[in-house]
C-alpha cells in the first residue's frame, strides 16, 4: 500500500474548512461554566442534608454557592445562545424532547438547575446574609418554611446533588457522543467533566472563604462582590476548621480529575489510528505545550501541591490555587473543544 | 500584493455594479428589468456559448428570472448534459463586472478612462474611423480579430465595408498546426467538434491532451463512455493528467519531445510490421519512402530525447496495434507549443494512418453536415491588395487567416500599413503570445474596437468598447457543424439583457448600415434572416424555436458503412511521404529537432485547461468563480521542498525576460515532471473592471513573452518560456 | 420501504464539478458555500501514480450522528427513501450537526440553519434523478433504491467492487464509490 500523497479536496465552506471550526470561545465557556454549577450544586446539596448551621463554610456552600451559581448558569445559558445560528428558533429546544440529543436533555437539565439552586439557596440565606434578610423579611419566612420539614431539605439536597450530576456529566456527554470527533469520543467525559466542574466549584468556594475569613458574618452579595476586590492581595489565616474541609475536598477532585483524564487518554491511545493521533493533538501535537503547561502542571498538578502543604499548615491558606484551578478548568475545556475540533477521521490517512 | 486604488475602479452604467455579497443578492439586483415578473417556470431552448462546442441547452426561468440550464436531450452535441461552465453559464447573466453600455475612450489608450455614450454615438464615431482608414489607406488597412460563431455579421460588415483581413486567434494560436497536419497527410482538418470516435475506440492515445480537464463536452462524454467500456488508455504528458489516471500505460514524456515519442511509436509499428497493410496500400502514397526516413528512430533512439523507456514505447506500439483500427491517436486540439508543430500532428496524422484508423469505426470518422443556404447578399466588393497577414506566402500551408500575421503588419506597415481594428469575442492580450508586441500594434491604430460582454484585457486598450449581449439575451447565427448527426441548433433570447446590451447582429448590422451597406443586410431583423434560411433548407422556424435543434438525415460515417474514402491531397491519397512539403522545402517526413531546454534552476513554463473555466473569460461569472477563483501553479513535489515550497504558499513566476507574474498558488505535487511547472490558462487579470478577478492567479499570457513561429504555417509555438518561482512574502 | 443510495463511479469521474455546479443552480445554494464536492486521492510517487476521484456530498446514512444529536428534530430521516434532511424553522443553529458528522457535510447557511445535501428531495419526488446525477457529462453517478434489488444501484453494487467513505465511523453511508 503506498502512503497517500495528496487529498484535495473543493469543499470551502465557512467554518468547516480546512479543519472544523463551528465552535469557538461560547462553548468551552458554556461547558465551563455548567461544570462549574454542576460541582456548585453538588458540594451545596451534600452540605445542605450534613449542615451544622454555626460552620461559615457550610453557609458559604449551601447559599454563596448556589447564588453564584444561579448567575454563571444564566451567563452560560446567555453565551450559549450567543453561539446560536438560528436564535429566533431557540423556543424549539422546548416544544419537543430528543431522547437521543445530549443536547436535548441539557436544555430540560437546565430547567430543573434553576429551582433545585434557589431552594437550596433559600434555605440558610438569613444566617449567611443577615444583611439581605433584614432588608426583605419574607426569605426568613421561606428560609422557616423549608428548614421546619426536615424531609423536604433531604429533597432539596438529593435533587441539587442529582441535578449536579446530571448537569456535569452532560457537559462531557455532549461533545463524548459526537463520535465524528475521535478526541471527544469518549464517555468519560462526562466523568472528567464532572470532576472538574466539582474541583472548580470547591475551589471557588475556597476562594470565597479566603476572601471573606475576617468577617463576623457573611456580608450581603453586592458588599461582598466589592469588598472582594479589596482583599484580593491578601492572605489570610484562615479559620483552622472549615478552610481544610473544602481544600481537602478539591485535592480529591482533582485527583480523581487527573486520574480520569489519564484513563481518557490511555483509552484513546490504546483504541484505533484516529484515536491515537487524536490523543497525540493534545500530547505532543499543536496542543501539547497548553495541555502540559496550563491545563496539567498550572492547573491540576501546582494547586493540588499546593492545597496539600495548606492542609499540613506548611502554607497558609491562599487564593492561588482557586484561581489556578478555575483557570486550569477554562483551559480544559477550551482544549478539548478546540483540539476535538480538529482531530478527524480523515487524518487517520496521513 | 497589487496596490488597488479604489478611484481606477471606474462607474459604469447605473449604482448596481455594488458588488453583491451573493449570487441571491446580484439575483435581485440584476434580474430586474422593469418588467411584472411572471409566476411559475417556463423553458426555453438555446445553445451554449461558454466554449465553442455550442451544445443544445434548455434554459428554466422561474418566477421571471433566470434559474437553470440544462442540456438538451435532442441535441447530439450535449446529449442532454451541459459541462460545468455550461450549467454555470446563468452566472454570466448575473456576472456583476459585465459591460453595460458603449465605451469611450477618454484619455491615453490603456488607461481605462472612459465615457458611457449611446449607440448611436458609439456607431457613427467608429463608422466615421473606418470610412476615414477606408479614403485614405484602403479597406485592407482596416482588421479584424473575430473569434465563434458570433462574429459572423461582423465579418458580413467587413467584407462588404471591403476587407478580408479577418483573422481568429483560434488558428494560429490554438488548432491550426493541427489542421494543417491532417490535412497534409489526409486532405482534410479535424474539424469542431472534432471527428474523432473516441466512444467506440477500444485504445485511445492522449499526447498532452487532457480530456476531462479541458471540458469539450461530447469528447468528455465519449471518453468516460470508453474508460466504463474498458478501453485501453495510453496517456503522454509531463503532467499526470486526469486522463492519465484512467490509462493503463502513463508515459511522462519530457515537453517538446512528443514528435521523437511518435516517430519511435512508427518506427516499432513499421519495423514489427503492425500495421494496416491492406489499409496502407489501398489509400496510402509513398509508404515505402516514409518506411525508410523513419528507420533510424528507434525506441533506443528516442530513449535519451523523450526519457521514455525503450521496452514502454514497444509495449505502447503494440498496445496501438492491438486493438487497431479502433485505435485512435487523439489529434488533441490547442497544439502550438513549440513551433514544430504542424509536423508534430502530422506525424500524429500519420500514425493515424498506420493503424487504418481514420474513416474507420473508433477512430476518426467522416462527419455528416448539412446544407443550409446562405441568405442571398450582394456580391462582396475584390479586394485589390493580397492579405495582410502572410506576404509572400512566407508560410505556404496557412490555410486561414494568422492572427499574428496581422500584428507584425500591423507593428511594421509592411506590406502595408494595418489603421483599424475590430476585435470581437476574444481577448487578444490573452490568445496572441508576447502582450507587449500586440500593445505597440495597437499603438499604431487610428481606431480601435473592441466588442465583447465583459470589459476584458483587450477592450481596456481599446478607443471604443461595445457591450454585448451575452448568449441567454440573444438570437443568433444558426449553428449547424459536421458531427456524427447532422443537425441544426438555434439559439433564442431566454431573458432580456440587464442594460443597455445588444446582440451582435444588430450591432453589426447597425454599423453596416451607418457605412452605407445597408444592402448587406436586406432583411428586418434576426428572426426574419433565420426563419427565411430555415425555409430554404426545408426546416419550420416554429419548429426549431421550440425544439432547440433539429436532426438532419444521417449518413454513414465509416468506409466499412459507405462514407466516401476521399483524400483531398494533391495525390488524392494519404500522403506518408508529403511530396508537396518536400518541394516547399520542408521535411516530407516528420523530422525531429530538440527542443531547448530549460537553462539551470528554471522550469519550462507549461499552460492548461481547468474544467471550471473558459478561457479568459468566465473569471467574471459568480457560480464559475465559485468553484475556482484562482489558479495555482503546479511544481513537482520534490522540486518544491527543495525550494521550500509546500502547498498553499504564494509565488510569483519570473520569465527569463524578467516579466514577473502575480502573486500565485503552488499546488506541491508529484503529478507533474520536475523540469517544468504548469498553470491553467485565463488568470491573472489586469483589467481593473474585471473586479471580481482582478488579480487573482498568474497569467500564463503575461509570461508567454516568447515564442517559436511554425515555418509551415505561421503557428505560434508557446510552451518556450521558462520560468523561476520566487517565494512571495 | 425504500432506500435511496447513489453508486458513483470514480473510472469514470473526471472531477470536473459539473455535479457542484449544478446543485448551486438548482437549490440556490449561496456564493460561497457547496453541498457538494470533489475529492482528488494520489497515491505512490512521480511517475507511479494512482488517483482516485469523487464527487462527495451528504452520505444520507442509514445510522445517521447529526440526526440523533439534534435536539429540536430539526435535523431527520425523511421517508421513504431514508433520505436525511433538515426542517429549517426546527433548527436553531447550535451546529452540533456540524460537529457530528464525520464528513464535514453541513455548513451552516448564511440564514442560520444548517443546510447540506438533500438528495434533491424535490425532483426525487417528481420522479426525477438529483441534479448532481441528471447533469453528470461521465454519466458516472447513478441514484436508485437499495431494497430494489432490481434498482441499478443494487445491480452495480452487486456486480462491481466498491467502498464507502469512512465505514470505521459506524455511520453506514449511503453513497458508495464504484473502483
Amino acid at each position: 500500500m503506498n502512503p497517500l500523497t495528496e487529498l484535495t479536496l473543493s469543499r470551502h465552506n465557512p467554518l468547516v474548512d480546512p479543519t472544523l471550526h463551528v465552535w469557538q470561545w461560547q462553548i468551552p465557556i458554556y461547558l465551563f461554566l455548567g461544570g462549574l454549577v454542576a460541582g456548585l450544586m453538588i458540594i451545596a446539596g451534600v452540605r445542605l442534608i450534613a449542615i451544622r448551621p454555626t460552620q461559615r463554610e457550610a453557609l458559604v456552600c449551601c447559599t454563596i454557592g448556589p447564588l453564584a451559581g444561579l448567575v454563571f448558569l444564566s451567563l452560560g445559558m446567555f453565551v450559549l445562545f450567543l453561539d446560536l445560528s438560528h436564535k429566533l428558533y431557540v423556543w424549539r429546544l422546548y416544544t419537543t424532547f430528543q431522547i437521543t440529543s445530549p443536547m436535548s436533555w441539557g436544555s430540560w437539565i437546565l430547567l430543573l438547575v434553576y429551582p433545585a439552586l434557589a431552594a437550596n439557596a433559600l434555605a440558610h440565606l438569613p444566617e449567611a446574609i443577615p444583611a439581605l434578610a433584614k432588608r426583605f423579611p419574607v426569605l426568613i419566612a421561606w428560609s422557616d418554611f423549608i428548614l421546619s420539614r426536615t424531609r423536604l431539605v433531604v429533597a432539596i439536597g438529593i435533587a441539587n446533588v442529582l441535578v449536579g450530576i446530571g448537569l456535569g456529566i452532560y457537559t462531557g456527554i455532549l461533545l463524548g457522543t459526537l463520535g465524528a470527533r475521535p478526541l471527544w469520543n469518549s464517555a468519560l467525559l462526562g466523568p472528567l467533566f464532572l470532576f472538574s466542574g466539582l474541583s472548580t466549584a470547591a475551589a471557588l468556594l475556597h476562594g470565597i472563604l479566603v476572601l471573606t475569613s475576617s468577617g463576623e458574618e457573611l456580608p450581603a452579595f453586592a458588599d461582598f462582590l466589592l469588598s472582594s476586590l479589596t482583599r484580593l492581595a491578601q492572605a489570610r489565616p484562615l479559620d483552622q476548621k472549615v478552610a481544610p474541609v473544602l481544600a481537602g475536598a478539591d485535592n480529591s477532585f482533582l485527583t480523581i480529575e487527573l486520574g480520569l483524564l489519564s484513563l481518557f487518554l490511555i483509552g484513546h491511545l490504546t483504541s484505533t489510528a484516529v484515536h491515537q493521533q487524536a490523543a497525540t493533538l493534545l500530547l505532543s501535537g499543536p496542543y501539547a505545550a497548553v495541555f502540559w503547561i496550563f491545563v496539567i502542571s498550572l492547573g491540576i498538578v501546582l494547586p493540588l501541591i499546593l492545597q496539600t502543604l495548606e492542609l499540613q499548615n506548611s502554607i497558609r491558606h491562599t487564593l492561588a490555587p482557586a484561581l489556578l484551578v478555575i483557570f486550569g478548568g477554562i483551559a480544559l475545556r477550551f482544549i478539548l473543544v478546540y483540539a476535538g475540533q480538529q482531530s478527524h477521521w480523515f487524518h487517520a490517512l496521513n | 500584493m497589487m496596490n488597488l486604488s479604489r478611484r481606477r475602479f471606474l462607474k459604469i452604467g447605473a449604482g448596481t455594479m455594488a458588488a453583491a455579497g451573493s449570487l441571491d443578492a446580484s439575483l435581485h439586483v440584476l434580474a430586474g428589468s422593469g418588467k411584472p415578473a411572471a409566476r411559475g417556470t417556463r423553458t426555453v431552448p438555446t445553445f451554449c456559448n461558454l466554449c465553442f462546442w455550442e451544445c443544445g441547452a434548455i434554459a428554466t426561468v422561474r418566477d421571471g428570472k433566470l434559474w437553470k440550464i440544462e442540456g438538451n436531450p435532442l441535441d447530439p452535441l450535449s446529449r442532454g448534459r451541459l459541462c460545468p461552465r455550461g450549467t454555470g453559464g446563468i452566472g454570466a447573466h448575473f456576472d456583476p463586472d459585465r459591460l453595460r453600455s458603449p465605451l469611450l475612450r477618454v484619455s491615453e489608450r490603456g488607461e481605462e478612462k472612459w465615457k458611457a455614450v449611446t449607440w448611436d454615438e458609439a456607431l457613427s464615431f467608429i463608422a466615421g474611423n473606418m470610412q476615414k482608414i477606408k479614403a485614405e489607406y484602403g479597406p485592407e488597412s482596416f482588421a479584424a480579430f473575430i473569434h465563434g460563431l458570433g462574429g459572423k455579421f461582423f465579418k458580413q460588415t467587413l467584407r462588404a465595408y471591403g476587407t478580408e483581413n479577418i483573422a481568429a486567434p483560434s488558428f494560429a494560436q490554438c488548432r491550426g498546426p493541427r489542421d494543417v497536419g491532417f490535412t497534409l497527410t489526409f486532405g482534410d482538418g479535424v474539424g469542431s467538434p472534432e471527428r474523432t470516435d473516441i466512444e467506440n475506440a477500444q485504445c485511445i492515445v492522449l499526447i498532452g491532451s487532457h480530456i476531462g480537464e479541458n471540458m469539450h463536452n461530447t469528447q468528455v462524454q465519449e471518453f468516460a463512455a470508453a474508460v466504463g467500456k474498458g478501453a485501453s488508455i495510453i496517456v503522454a504528458d509531463p503532467r499526470f493528467s486526469v486522463a492519465a489516471s484512467k490509462a493503463k500505460f502513463y508515459l511522462p514524456v519530457k515537453p517538446g519531445t512528443d514528435l521523437a515519442l511518435l516517430l519511435a511509436w512508427m518506427n516499432v509499428i513499421v519495423g514489427e510490421k503492425l500495421y494496416d497493410k491492406e489499409y496502407v496500400d489501398k489509400y496510402g502514397l509513398g509508404f515505402e519512402q516514409f518506411a525508410a526516413e523513419i528507420q533510424p528512430f528507434t525506441p533506443e533512439w528516442a530513449y535519451p530525447e523523450t526519457g521514455i523507456d525503450p521496452d514502454l514505447i514497444r509495449a505502447t506500439a503494440r498496445e496501438m496495434a492491438r486493438y487497431r483500427p479502433a485505435t485512435l491517436i487523439h489529434p488533441g486540439r490547442h497544439s502550438s507549443w513549440y513551433g514544430d508543430d504542424a509536423q508534430r500532428s502530422r506525424a500524429i496524422a500519420l500514425l493515424n494512418a498506420l493503424m487504418g484508423s481514420w474513416g474507420r469505426k473508433g477512430g476518426l470518422y467522416i462527419p455528416a453536415g448539412m446544407e443550409i443556404p446562405g441568405y442571398p447578399v450582394p456580391p462582396y466588393p475584390k479586394s485589390e491588395k493580397p492579405p495582410v497577414d502572410n506576404p509572400n506566402n512566407q508560410y505556404p500551408f496557412a490555410d486561414e487567416a494568422i492572427s499574428t500575421g496581422i500584428r507584425e503588419a500591423t507593428l511594421t506597415g509592411k506590406p502595408y500599413p494595418v489603421k483599424g481594428w475590430l476585435v470581437y469575442a476574444t481577448n487578444l492580450l490573452y490568445s496572441l503570445p508576447n502582450q507587449a508586441e500586440t500593445i505597440r500594434a495597437i499603438q499604431n491604430l487610428d481606431l480601435f474596437v473592441v466588442v465583447d460582454t465583459i470589459p476584458s484585457e483587450i477592450a481596456c486598450w481599446a478607443d471604443i468598447v461595445l457591450p454585448e449581449s451575452i448568449y441567454l439575451e440573444r438570437y443568433d447565427e444558426l449553428h449547424s457543424e459536421p458531427f456524427r448527426q447532422p443537425f441544426i441548433a438555434l439559439r433564442q433570447p431566454v431573458v432580456d439583457a440587464p442594460a443597455d446590451q445588444k446582440p451582435n447582429w444588430w450591432i453589426a448590422k447597425t454599423l453596416a448600415e451607418k457605412l452605407g451597406l445597408g444592402a448587406y443586410y436586406p432583411w428586418k431583423d434576426i428572426e426574419e434572416y433565420l426563419a427565411a434560411r430555415l425555409k430554404a433548407a426545408g426546416y419550420s422556424f416554429e419548429d426549431l424555436k421550440r425544439d432547440g435543434i433539429l436532426p438532419g438525415p444521417q449518413r454513414p460515417i465509416y468506409f466499412e458503412d459507405g462514407a466516401p474514402a476521399v483524400f483531398d491531397t494533391p495525390s488524392k491519397k494519404i500522403e506518408f511521404y508529403s511530396a508537396q512539403l518536400q518541394k516547399a522545402g520542408f521535411d516530407p517526413v516528420p523530422k525531429y529537432t530538440p527542443p531547448e531546454q530549460p537553462p539551470q534552476g528554471s522550469y519550462r513554463l507549461l499552460f492548461g485547461r481547468a474544467p471550471t473555466h473558459s478561457f479568459s473569460r468566465t473569471q467574471t461569472n459568480p457560480l464559475l468563480m465559485d468553484l475556482q477563483n484562482e489558479n495555482s501553479v503546479w511544481v513537482n513535489a520534490v522540486e518544491a521542498q527543495r525550494l521550500g515550497l509546500k502547498s498553499g504558499d504564494y509565488v510569483r513566476l519570473r520569465n527569463l525576460d524578467g516579466q514577473v507574474s502575480n502573486r500565485v498558488l503552488v499546488k506541491a505535487t508529484e503529478r507533474i515532471r520536475p523540469d517544468c511547472v504548469y498553470i491553467t490558462h485565463g488568470w491573472g487579470h489586469t483589467s481593473r473592471m474585471l473586479r471580481s478577478a482582478f488579480g487573482r492567479g498568474a497569467s500564463d499570457s503575461q509570461l508567454i513573452t516568447r515564442y517559436k513561429t511554425d515555418p509551415l504555417m505561421g503557428g505560434t509555438g508557446m510552451n518556450v518560456n521558462f520560468v523561476t518561482l520566487e517565494t512571495e512574502v | 420501504m425504500s432506500r435511496f443510495a447513489m453508486v458513483i463511479d470514480t473510472r469514470r469521474c473526471v472531477g470536473c464539478y459539473d455535479c457542484v455546479v449544478a446543485c448551486k443552480t438548482e437549490n440556490g445554494v449561496p456564493e460561497g458555500y457547496s453541498r457538494d464536492w470533489i475529492t482528488e486521492e494520489v497515491h505512490g510517487a512521480f511517475p507511479t501514480l494512482q488517483m482516485e476521484i469523487r464527487s462527495e456530498r451528504c452520505n444520507h446514512c442509514d445510522n445517521p450522528p447529526c440526526v440523533s444529536c439534534c435536539p429540536t428534530g430539526a435535523s431527520h430521516v425523511h421517508e421513504p427513501g431514508g433520505v436525511v434532511l433538515v426542517t429549517h424553522d426546527k433548527c436553531i443553529g447550535c451546529k452540533a450537526c456540524l460537529a457530528a458528522c464525520p464528513y464535514n457535510a453541513r455548513f451552516i447557511h448564511p440564514d442560520g440553519y444548517a443546510d447540506k445535501c438533500t438528495f434533491c428531495i424535490h425532483r426525487v419526488e417528481r420522479g426525477l434523478d438529483p441534479a448532481c446525477v441528471s447533469v453528470c457529462p461521465t454519466h458516472c453517478m447513478h441514484f436508485g433504491d437499495l431494497d430494489d434489488p432490481q434498482s441499478e444501484v443494487s445491480q452495480l453494487l452487486n456486480s462491481r467492487p466498491h467502498h464507502a467513505l469512512l465505514p470505521e465511523a459506524g455511520t453506514k453511508p449511503c453513497i458508495f464509490y464504484l473502483t
